[in-house]
C-alpha cells in the first residue's frame, strides 16, 4: 500500500505492507530508531510517538492508519538545532539513565505540557503512567517534566511581570 | 605560569551525564538500532511444553517459504557440535534442544529469513512432535525419590539434585542454639522475579567468510568474558572475535549470561556468510532469560532474654530451573549468600544450601543484586523484625544492641568476610530521626486504638559488592579482575578505556570524575570508551555492583601510574629535580615555589614534544585491578504503610533511605541509582512475580501479567546519606547499584508485617499482593468470627 506521511513536519512515502507496523514503519522504513519497542503489548510506552499530537504507542498501530496524518518522533522535539525544554530538564535533571525509555517519556511529557505548563506532581505522574521506566524510579522524570514546563512559562512570557515562579 | 583556579569537577560533584546527549535526541545506538547491508532477521521456535520429549521435528513447510533462508534446528547444530552449550555455573545448556524440552519457551528451532515477519510466519510452519513428560515445576518436588530426571542428558546425574553447599561453624552455632534463651525462626520464600530490563536481549552477528572475523553486537554487561566463552564453545580464534556491547537499555544481571540466541545467530551468520539479526520479544525475555531468586529459605536466630544474638542458622532450597546458570563466582554454589550475619555480631553462624533442577527457565541471575545478597539481606532483616516480637523489643532497639560497632571494623563475620568499614549506628539514627520514627511510632498505637493499621519496617542492610580477590574470585577460571587504560594526548584531552560496560549508570560521565580527580583534567575532556572488545582492556564486567569497585579503582591506579610519568616531565620542564615537584589537581609546581608551575596540559603537550631524554614518547597507561577485598556499602531503609483492614490493600505513606556508599563520585547519579533500586525493591515487595501452573506453564510472560510499578504507583524517596570511606578502595568509593534493590524488599515487607504483628502475623510471601494480606488478616486474631 502507498501511503503519505508527515513525518517531523517531513511529507515522506513509502510502500508497505498493510500488517506492517506504525513502530517499525518509523524505525526500519524511515530510519528513525530513537523509538524503541520494549514490550509488543501496549504496556512499556518505549515506542510512545505523537499522532496529530497526541501521544499514542506505535506499537499498536499499523503504519497505514498513519496515512494522510503527521508524525512527531523524538527525532523531531528540536527545532532549528534547539533542543525542546523538556530534553534539556531531562539532561539537566537527571531524568534518564540507559536512555531506553526516554524517547516516549519526553514525547508524552511534552504533550502534557502543552495543556499545561504547571502540572501538579500527580497530574505528571498519571500522564506518564503508561510508560515504564526500569532504571530512575521516575522521581527525577517526573522533577524533569515540571523544570520543563518552568521553563516553558519562562520563555512564552518573558515580559510579564509574575508569569514564571 | 600559574594557572586560572577553575574548579576540577572530580570526585564530589553532580556533573551532568555526557550520554544524555545522545540519549535526549534519539540518537543512542542499541542493538536493534544496528543495522547492516545484506541482513537477515532470524526467530526462534520454542517449547510451548515444559517437559517433553522430541520425537521428530518437520521444517520442509517453513523451509519452503519464501523469504526464508534457513532453518536451524539442534540437529543442524549438533553436526557443528553447538547443539549444547556451557553455562556460567559450568553446567551445559541445549542451544537448540535435540533429545527433550526442559522448560516451557525453550529454544527449539530458529528460521532465518529476508525480513522478521517472514521468520515469525515461517515459524508456524514447524512441525513439531512432542511426547509430554510429567513437568517438575518444584525444588521440593524435584528432589522426591521416583522424580523425573530432568537431565537425562547427563551421564552421571541420577536424580535432581545439582549442589550442596555449606558456610560457617556448625558446631559453633549447635552450641549457640543450646545456650539461648529463645530462638525465633522464619520459613519464607523469595519468589522468582524477572530484571526486565526495558530493552531486550539480542544481538547482531557478522561473520565475514573472506576474512574469519566475527564482530557481534550484543546487549552483553560483560563482552570480555562472552568473547571468551565464544572462542571456547565455537573454537574461533580469540582474535577474530569482537564483541560489542552497544548502547543498552538497562541490565540488571539480566544481560550477563550467554543465551542460545546469540549462539544460534552466530552459527547462523558462520554458516550463511550474511548478517543475522535476532531481537527478543517481550516474552521470550520473560520466560527464557535469566530470572533471579526462587529461593526457599528458613532461618533461626538464637537470643538472649535481653536481645543479645548469639547464632544465626540459615538452610536454603534454590530452585535453579532446567539448566544450572547462575551467575556466580565459581566456588560459591550461592553467591555471597553467607553475609546473611548481615549487620549484626553474631558470634555464631550456619548456613546449608541445596539446589535443584526444575521443569524451568534456568535462573539465579544476580537481578540488581550482588550475587544472593539480596535473598540474605532480606532473610535476616525479616528475622531481625520478627524477633523484636518475640522479645517485647523494638525493632530498631534490637537492631541498635546488637549491631556491629564502628570500633570492630575491620570486622571478621562468622561466615569469614571481613568487612571494610562501616558506621551502622549512625546511619540507623539519621533515618529514623528523619522519619520521625518515634512519633510514627506513637501514631501507630493510636491508629490501633481506633482500628487502622499502620506499620513501619526498617532494615539496616550490609550489602557486599566489588568481586573480588583473585585468589577467591573468578567466573569459569577467570579471575574477576578489571582493567583501565588511559591516553592522554599532546593538547591534554584523554582517552579511558574501561572493561566495564555501562548500561544506564553514567560510566561515561563518573569514570571521566575520577581522571579528573587524579589528574586534574575536566570531565569534559575526557572520553569514556567502553563495550568493545577490540577496543578495551579485558575485564568480567558491569554486574554485582562491581564497576567502581574494580574498575573504578583501575581508573584511579591507572591516572596514578600517569601521573608519575607526568611529574619526571614536569620536572624536566621546571628544571628541577623530581622530587621537589608537588602536584596537585591539573599542575605540578615546584615545592615552596608554587608560582613556578606547568599544568597537566603543558606536560601532556611536553610528553610528544619535549620529553627528557631516556624517557620514552606519549602519557599513557593500562592498569588492571586485583581488589584486595570485597567493599561492604550499608544504609538502613523505613517505609511506613497504611493497610486497608477490609481490602488488604495497603499504601506507602513515607520511604526514608539512608545509603552510605563510601565517597560519591557523583552524588546525582548516586541518587538516581538509588531511586532506581527502590522502585525494584518496591516491585518486587508488591507486585513483581513469574510463577508457574502445576503444568509448568510461565505465568507472568508479558508486562500484563508481570507488573512492574509505574510513575503512579510508585512512591516519593527521601534520601539521606552518611559516609565511611572504604579504606582500600583508592578513592574510598564502595559501590551503590544495588543496595537499594538488596535493602528494600525487607523494608516494604517489614511495615506491613509491622501493621499486622499485633495481630499475630509474622509472615506474608512476597509478593505482598492485596489479596495475600487480607487473607493474612483473615487468618489472623482479627480474622476471628467476632472482629
Ligand atoms: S513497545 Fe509499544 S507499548 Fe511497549
Ligand atoms: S532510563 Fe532506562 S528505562 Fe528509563
Amino acid at each position: 500500500m502507498q501511503i503519505t506521511v508527515t513525518v517531523n513536519g517531513t511529507e515522506r512515502t513509502a510502500d508497505v505492507e498493510p500488517r506492517l507496523l506504525l513502530v517499525h514503519l518509523i524505525r526500519e522504513v524511515f530510519g528513525l530508531t530513537g523509538t524503541h519497542v520494549g514490550c509488543d503489548t501496549t504496556n512499556c510506552g518505549a515506542c510512545t510517538v505523537r499522532l496529530d499530537g497526541t501521544p499514542v504507542k506505535s506499537c499498536t498501530l499499523f503504519g497505514v492508519q498513519a496515512d494522510g496524518r503527521s508524525v512527531t518522533t523524538v527525532e523531531g522535539l528540536a527545532t532549528n538545532g534547539q533542543l525542546h525544554p523538556i530534553q534539556a530538564a531531562f539532561k539537566e535533571e537527571h531524568g534518564l539513565q540507559c536512555g531506553f525509555c526516554t524517547p516516549g517519556m519526553m514525547l508524552t511529557g511534552a504533550a502534557l505540557l502543552e495543556k499545561t505548563t504547571d502540572p501538579t506532581e500527580d497530574d505528571v505522574r498519571w500522564a506518564i503512567s503508561g510508560n515504564l521506566c526500569r532504571c530512575t524510579g521516575y522521581m527525577n522524570i517526573v522533577k524533569a517534566i515540571q523544570a520543563a514546563g518552568r521553563a516553558m512559562q519562562d520563555e512564552k512570557a518573558p515580559e510579564p511581570a509574575g508569569a514564571a515562579s | 605560569m600559574a594557572t586560572e583556579a577553575t574548579e576540577i569537577r572530580g570526585v564530589g560533584h553532580s556533573v551532568k551525564r555526557k550520554e544524555d546527549d545522545r540519549f535526549i535526541r534519539g540518537k543512542g545506538t542499541y542493538v536493534d538500532d544496528v543495522k547492516l547491508p545484506g541482513m537477515l532477521h532470524m526467530a526462534i521456535l520454542r517449547s510451548p511444553f515444559a517437559h517433553a520429549r522430541i520425537r521428530s521435528i518437520d521444517t520442509s513447510k517453513a523451509g519452503a517459504l519464501p523469504g526464508v533462508i534457513a532453518v536451524v534446528t539442534g540437529e543442524l547444530m549438533a553436526q557443528h557440535k553447538l547443539a549444547w552449550m556451557p553455562t556460567i555455573s559450568a553446567d551445559t545448556q541445549a542451544v537448540l534442544a535435540t533429545d527433550k524440552v526442559r522448560f516451557q519457551g525453550q529454544e527449539v528451532a530458529a528460521v532465518v529469513a529476508e525480513d522478521p515477519y517472514i521468520a515469525k510466519d515461517a515459524l508456524e510452519l514447524i512441525e513439531v512432535d512432542y511426547e509430554p513428560l510429567e513437568a517438575v515445576v518444584t525444588p521440593q518436588r524435584a528432589l522426591e525419590a521416583g522424580a523425573p530426571v530432568i537431565r537425562d542428558d547427563k551421564e552421571d546425574q541420577k536424580d535432581n539434585h545439582i549442589f550442596h553447599w555449606e558456610s560457617g561453624d556448625k558446631e559453633a552455632t549447635d552450641k549457640a542454639f543450646a545456650q539461648a534463651d529463645l530462638t525465633v525462626s522464619l520459613d519464607t520464600f523469595y519468589p522468582r522475579s524477572h530484571p526486565a530490563p526495558l530493552e531486550t536481549c539480542g544481538c547482531v552477528a557478522d561473520l565475514n567468510p573472506a576474512t574469519g572475523q566475527a564482530t557481534i553486537w550484543m546487549t552483553s554487561q560483560a563482552p570480555h568474558a562472552i568473547r571468551t566463552v565464544f572462542a571456547l564453545v565455537a573454537g574461533l580464534p580469540e582474535e577474530n572475535i569482537r564483541i560489542i556491547s552497544p548502547d543498552i537499555g538497562g541490565g540488571f544481571g539480566n544481560k550477563v549470561p550467554v543465551y542460545p540466541g546469540y549462539v544460534v545467530a552466530t552459527a547462523a551468520s558462520l554458516l550463511l556468510g550474511r548478517p543475522v539479526k535476532w531481537i527478543e520479544e517481550r516474552s521470550e525475555n520473560l520466560i527464557s532469560t535469566g530470572f533471579a531468586r526462587d529461593f526457599y529459605m528458613k532461618g533461626e536466630l538464637a537470643l538472649k532474654r535481653d536481645g543479645t544474638m548469639l547464632g544465626l542458622r540459615a538452610s536454603l532450597l534454590a530452585d535453579e530451573g532446567a539448566f544450572h546458570a547462575d551467575a556466580q563466582p565459581s566456588k560459591l554454589k550461592v553467591g555471597l549468600f553467607h553475609i546473611v550475619t548481615g549487620s549484626y555480631d553474631f558470634p555464631a553462624a550456619h548456613v546449608v544450601a541445596d539446589g535443584a533442577y526444575t521443569n524451568k527457565a534456568p535462573g539465579g541471575v544476580a537481578y540488581r543484586c550482588s550475587f544472593r545478597v539480596t535473598e540474605a539481606s532480606y532473610l535476616i532483616e525479616r528475622l531481625v523484625q520478627n524477633a523484636a516480637y518475640e522479645l517485647g523489643m523494638d525493632p530498631a532497639d534490637l537492631r541498635l544492641k546488637n549491631f556491629i560497632k564502628p570500633d570492630q571494623f575491620p570486622y571478621r563475620s562468622a561466615t569469614g568476610f571481613v568487612y571494610d568499614s562501616g558506621d551502622y549506628h549512625r546511619a540507623a539514627k539519621l533515618a529514623m530521626e528523619k522519619l520521625g520514627y518515634d512519633e510514627l511510632r506513637k501514631e501507630q498505637e493510636r491508629a490501633r486504638d481506633e482500628g487502622k493499621l499502620l506499620g513501619v519496617g526498617m532494615a539496616s542492610f550490609t550489602e557486599i559488592v566489588g568481586a573480588g580477590p583473585s585468589a577467591d574470585y573468578d567466573i569459569l577460571g577467570l579471575k574477576m579482575n578489571d582493567g583501565a587504560e588511559l591516553r592522554i594526548h599532546p593538547t591534554g584531552k584523554a582517552i579511558l578505556k574501561l572493561s566495564v560496560q555501562t548500561q544506564g549508570q553514567g560510566h561515561e560521565t563518573t569514570f571521566a570524575q575520577i581522571v579528573a580527580e587524579e589528574l586534574g583534567i575536566q570531565p569534559e575532556d575526557v572520553k569514556v570508551m567502553h563495550g568493545d572488545t577490540d577496543n578495551t582492556p579485558y575485564g568480567l564486567g558491569t554486574y554485582a555492583s562491581r564497576s567502581t569497585p574494580v574498575s573504578g579503582a583501575a581508573t584511579a591506579m591507572v591516572s596514578r601510574k600517569v601521573r608519575e610519568k607526568a611529574t619526571k616531565i614536569a620536572a624536566h620542564l621546571l628544571e628541577v629535580a623530581e622530587e621537589d615537584v608537588q602536584f596537585e589537581k591539573g599542575r605540578f609546581f615546584v615545592k615552596g615555589a608554587p608560582d613556578r608551575a606547568k599544568t597537566i596540559q603543558d606536560v601532556a603537550f611536553a610528553a610528544y614534544t619535549n620529553f627528557p631524554a631516556g624517557t620514552e614518547a606519549g602519557l599513557e597507561g593500562v592498569h588492571y585491578y586485583d581488589p584486595p577485598n570485597l567493599t561492604f556499602p550499608f544504609g538502613t531503609y523505613l517505609v511506613a504503610v497504611e493497610v486497608d483492614p477490609d481490602t488488604g490493600e495497603w499504601n506507602v505513606r513515607r520511604v526514608v533511605a539512608v545509603d552510605d556508599c563510601g565517597v560519591r563520585i557523583n552524588p546525582m547519579i548516586v541518587e538516581g541509582q538509588l531511586h532506581g533500586g527502590l522502585t525494584e525493591g518496591f516491585g518486587i515487595a508488591k507486585m513483581q512475580l513469574i510463577t508457574f501452573d502445576e503444568a509448568g506453564n510461565c505465568i507472568g510472560s508479558n508486562f500484563m501479567d508481570y507488573l512492574l510499578p509505574t510513575a503512579w504507583e510508585t512512591p516519593r524517596f527521601e534520601l539521606g546519606e552518611t559516609v565511611t570511606p572504604s579504606p582500600h578502595h583508592p578513592i574510598g568509593a564502595k559501590g551503590v547499584g544495588e543496595s537499594a534493590t538488596v535493602g528494600s524488599p525487607a523494608a516494604f515487607v517489614n511495615a506491613v508485617i509491622d501493621a499486622l504483628a499485633h495481630l499475630g502475623v509474622r509472615n506474608i510471601d512476597m509478593p505482598l499482593t492485596s489479596s495475600k494480606v487480607w487473607e493474612a488478616i483473615q487468618q489472623s486474631s482479627a480474622g476471628a468470627p467476632a472482629g
